[in-house]
């Protein structure tokens, strides 16, 4: 028997106390322009971005009547605080992991100015075996809100530890 | 390019444009610095292959995620809405490769005055092999 068949469950006592429980919440720093233009920029590079995310006097004429941000916009890049990283990972059995995916549901565009605040909470797992030994999928739901509380979107992201 | 595509003209099985990129440090370099994702992994190529790819530095799933919606967009147009997307990682980004959007229309509903549109997306490298088996549901008019 090998070391990955004798670890029976992937999910800790920890977990168990998470689950559904929303995590404190995060406010990034107000939406700048220069933020949305750049974001676009790297995410068309090498093609000109659509003008929706840099033309004001564009973007005035769409039903958004200013410059709106991708829906992929992340406004709390670089934050001043951050947790420590781990880099490269563990090798250990039950300590890999890798990203499974995600899916994501929007409401209101991203606006400049707008000041977003997240909140976090572990969804559930689903643990099973799989080519990679002992696999668990955990699911985290992510919530984002503007300052007026409307929604702006929910990610549910799948990921894989084995 | 306000919308492009109304509800009524798009049919079950119908493709939407593929949307391509080459990928590499250029891609990366540049999401990294944007969405403050300076992974080693994406970075270097010692750490991508102790990270197991052979390859060295691979890229980061987010810019897939991004590369579909930008598809999305390109195809619906600025003002269309997007209401979902989705999708699972199934192979890394080698550096070089060239990844491609497609996407079918598998289903129209109208659901609460909404006219909807259920898509099953993919991000394929050069050699066909699927690494981002996803979804999208837009609103039409």
């Amino acid at each position: 028997m090998t070391t990955e068949e004798q670890i029976p469950t992937l999910v800790t006592p920890e977990m168990e106390a998470q689950k559904g429980v929303w995590g404190e919440e995060r406010v990034a720093p107000p939406i700048e322009a220069s933020d949305i233009r750049k974001w676009a920029i790297a995410s068309y590079w090498p093609d000109k971005p659509p003008r929706l995310y840099w033309d004001e006097e564009y973007a005035a004429g769409t039903r958004y009547g200013e410059i709106v941000a991708p829906q992929d916009f992340n406004p709390f890049a670089w934050p001043i605080e951050r947790p420590p990283r781990v880099e490269g990972g563990s090798r250990q059995p039950g300590q890999r992991g890798m990203n499974g995916g995600q899916v994501e549901t929007y409401g209101v565009p991203m606006r400049i100015g707008d000041v977003i605040t997240s909140r976090t909470r572990l969804k559930g797992w689903n643990e099973r075996t799989t080519s990679l030994g002992l696999t668990m999928f955990t699911e985290t739901e992510i919530e984002w809100r503007n300052q007026r509380g409307e929604h702006v979107k929910t990610r549910i992201s799948t990921g894989i530890r084995y | 390019m306000p919308v492009n595509v109304t509800f009524d003209s798009l049919n079950v099985g119908d493709s939407i444009p593929e949307w391509s990129r080459e990928t590499d440090f250029m891609n990366w370099n540049r999401y990294a610095a944007v969405n403050d994702e300076f992974v080693y992994i994406h970075m270097d190529d010692e750490a991508g292959k102790a990270a197991l790819n052979e390859q060295g530095a691979f890229g980061m799933g987010n810019l897939r995620y991004t590369y579909m919606l930008n598809a999305l967009r390109d195809w619906l147009g600025d003002e269309a809405e997007i209401r979902e997307c989705g999708l699972q990682y199934r192979a890394r980004n080698q550096k070089h490769d060239v990844l491609t959007v497609t996407g079918t229309v598998t289903e129209k509903a109208t659901e609460n005055g909404e006219n909807l549109v259920r898509l099953e997306l993919n991000v394929v490298n050069q050699d066909g092999d699927s690494t981002s088996p996803g979804h999208a549901v837009v609103v039409l008019d």
